[in-house]
């Protein structure tokens, strides 16, 4: 009786993964689902005094969204600072990844601990000396600036000059975690392929590319996605640094939703954010995975 | 046995956590406070307590940046305090949810309290729909600080009563202290010195049973005209707050002389200015388009839940804070300033620095009080920082600013023409 034992056998692993199924369904996708209905309605301080003044509106939330040049601004800002901060932070820490596994460098513990330590501090205190680092007056950057001869920036009040701070500011807190993981994965590349490239000849360019880069690609992807993620859900330096001015221009999305929600207490059209931006980062990571796919399909 | 020593001490917190537990025959009174005054006036609550033996206080102490979540959540899961502090401008809000109890019945028949004597404006952000729902505790209202030898310098020996009159003077310091130095700052991360200025016009901020926006208005126009004159001339610097980094050795080093800001500076200013500036800087009342102007009423109110168990001892405890002998304590103990003009003490009266609000204080008046009133405030500084910054047209900037709250007042419309049907 095969069927019977089968049976029996699935009947064990959903009871092993039963528990696990019921806390994912009671405190995530339940939840979740709660989230999309409100999304569907105009939750606000007046249905929360009375239920009666809760309207239920459709995808009023979504069209209304797409309609406010302050969601799409908030959009545009949000995809600068990943197209500008992800590049950026994976390049910085596979950089110094590279650095700190050479054998030449010296130190390397001491190293490791002080580029990780940023990722370890706490935001809200980091932000208050980066605020004097940016300061007009007496910051660091513009000391520099001036003493090299160049006119003074005001980094956080000028909308230009805003974001790219706030991504100076998010690229050395965050590189360290990823440098970590790509010295873990370095470690992990087998010594005899850079000898045998050695023997072939290989420049130290060539290794880098035809042996490290393709044995880093899995970690790569992995470092990506989990970057650009978590880029996209940038809140707390401009909440810090610049409370998303000047003219809005450090409003990111989450920002956005985190206004509508928690400060206005328009949970309905705050709901609609979050379902949004959900989309985003779920169609950037399938086409991310799919992209890494095709380029190992093709080596 | 041990195991039945747990179960008695879970059972204690239980009866605990409940609140309205008798303890030895005393009523308990939940109390939530908001900011850092609950920790100096500890001698206050023991003085009630003394008098009132068969209350005890219960004090919870909420920081201002969390308390209005933590109000708004605690209103949702059906556990807010008896009484609680309430900044008067979430005043409306709360009443919109329908926690507050009316304090009316209290009032007509407590002999402490006196409507008369309170300063109009103040009260007035405590009356909604006709009924009062809490008694102002202490009082915030924001005027000018301005540098005394600086004005001298530039040739003035009096500070300003109208806007025209600021203006040459404003051109007069930006002269006198150069291109790197400001008259004026007016932070571009606050609504409060725009509102400040708004609201002395005599257009009211909104229209029309406060369903729309008003910011077309001729005189909310003239007041954008006048911010923006106040950027375009370099008289104030573009920077906010947090820019600044130390608005009180800024203030010392010149780079302003005006600041528009609260009592709570005045202490501020003594303690952190140089020696040398000891006699430097003064306070004024506002100046207004054409005379002296009003101000925002800020401050605090105490308010009585709606769910209040303890009624009668809450509203003992808001009695007591209201008596004028307790408010000249309140002040001596926090620097808070008082909201009866009975509980001006001889002292307070005479202190240079509180006269001039003392004086603001009569023409202080309240922002439309409707529960979106901080996220309207919100796109007021929204679009002053357009027009400052980025030198958006005035007409524009103010016709934008009006369909942006038409949007934001959409629901209270639509739950006031409701209500008018019922």
């Amino acid at each position: 009786m095969t069927g019977g034992r089968g049976t029996r056998a699935s009947l064990a692993g959903w009871l092993f993964i039963g528990p696990a199924m019921l806390v994912l369904g009671v405190f995530f996708f339940l939840p979740t689902l709660a989230a999309l209905l409100m999304s569907m309605t105009d939750y606000d301080l007046y249905a929360l005094g009375d239920l009666a003044n809760l309207r239920f509106i459709a995808f009023d939330n979504y069209t209304a969204l797409m309609r406010d040049p302050r969601f799409w601004q908030a959009l545009g800002n949000t995809i600068y600072f990943v197209a500008l901060g992800v590049p950026l932070s994976i390049g910085l820490s596979l950089g110094t990844a590279l650095l700190l596994t050479s054998r030449l460098t010296r130190w390397r513990t001491f190293f490791r601990v002080s580029l990780f330590a940023p990722v370890v501090t706490t935001l809200v205190a980091v932000a208050l000396v980066w605020r004097y680092v940016f300061h007009t007056r007496y910051g660091l950057l513009n000391y520099g600036l001036t003493s090299a001869g160049f006119e003074p920036i005001d980094w956080l009040g000028d909308p230009h000059w805003a974001m790219p701070s706030i991504v100076l500011l998010a690229v050395w807190k965050g590189f360290g975690y990823n440098m970590i993981i790509f010295i873990a994965a370095l470690h992990s590349i087998p010594q005899e392929l850079y000898e045998a490239a050695r023997m072939d000849g290989a420049s130290r360019w060539q290794q880098f590319r035809h042996v490290t880069l393709p044995s880093l690609a899995p970690t790569l992807l992995l470092v990506g996605i989990l970057t650009m993620a978590g880029y996209f859900q940038v809140f707390s330096e401009p909440y810090m640094m610049t409370e998303g001015g000047p003219l809005q221009s450090t409003m990111s999305v989450l920002y956005f939703m985190y206004e509508e929600g928690f400060k206005w207490w328009n949970l309905g059209r705050a709901s609609a954010v979050a379902f949004v931006l959900f989309l985003i980062i779920f169609a950037l990571t399938l086409l991310q995975v799919r992209i890494s796919r095709r380029y190992a399909s093709a080596t | 046995m041990q195991r039945r020593r747990f179960l008695q001490s879970t059972l204690a917190l239980g009866a605990l956590a409940s609140g309205c537990s008798k303890d030895r025959g005393r009523e308990e009174l939940t109390f939530w406070s908001i900011g850092r005054e609950a920790d100096r006036i500890g001698t206050l609550f023991q003085e009630f307590e003394r008098r009132n033996p068969g209350i005890r206080i219960n004090l919870e102490k909420l920081p201002w940046t969390a308390a209005h979540q933590k109000l708004l959540t605690a209103f949702a899961g059906n556990s807010l305090p008896d009484v609680f502090q309430l900044g008067n401008t979430w005043l409306p809000e709360f009443v919109e949810l329908g926690a507050l109890a009316p304090l009316d019945p209290y009032i007509a028949r407590s002999s402490a309290i006196k409507h008369d004597d309170y300063f109009p404006g103040i009260w007035n952000t405590n009356v909604m729909r006709e009924q009062v729902y809490g008694l102002p505790w202490y009082v915030d209202t924001r005027l000018l600080f301005y540098r005394k030898d600086l004005l001298a310098q530039a040739g003035f020996a009096a500070p300003p009563t109208t806007w025209g009159e600021w203006s040459t003077m404003l051109g007069a310091i930006k002269q006198l202290v150069g291109k790197d130095q400001y008259s004026i700052i007016l932070p571009l991360n606050e609504f409060e010195p725009m509102l400040n200025l708004a609201i002395q016009q005599p257009d009211p901020l909104l229209r029309d049973g406060d369903r729309y926006g008003n910011f077309r208005s001729a005189g909310f126009r003239q007041t954008m005209q006048f911010y923006h004159e106040c950027f375009v001339n370099r008289w104030a610097p573009t920077m906010t707050n947090t820019q600044v980094s130390n608005v009180w050795d800024e203030f010392g080093n010149g780079l302003f002389s005006f600041y528009i800001s609260g009592p709570w500076n005045i202490v501020e200013f003594q303690k952190r200015l140089p020696v040398r500036l000891k006699d430097a800087w003064m306070t004024a009342p506002m100046p207004g388009p054409t005379g002296p102007g009003a101000s925002i009423a800020g401050g605090s109110s105490l308010v009585l839940s709606r769910d209040a168990v303890q009624r009668e001892a809450a509203w003992k405890l808001i009695e007591f804070f209201s008596t004028p002998e307790i408010q000249i304590e309140y002040h001596a103990l926090t620097g808070n300033m008082p909201p009866r003009r009975s509980s001006w003490s001889n002292e307070l009266s005479a202190d240079i620095y509180s006269q001039a609000f003392r004086t603001q204080l009569e023409r202080v008046r309240s922002t439309p009080k409707v529960p979106e009133w901080e996220r309207i405030a919100t796109e007021v500084r929204i679009s002053s920082e357009q027009v400052a910054v980025a030198n958006k047209d005035v007409a524009i900037a103010c016709t934008e600013l009006d369909q942006r709250v038409d949007a934001i007042l959409e629901k209270r419309r639509s739950v006031l023409a409701k209500r008018g049907q019922s």
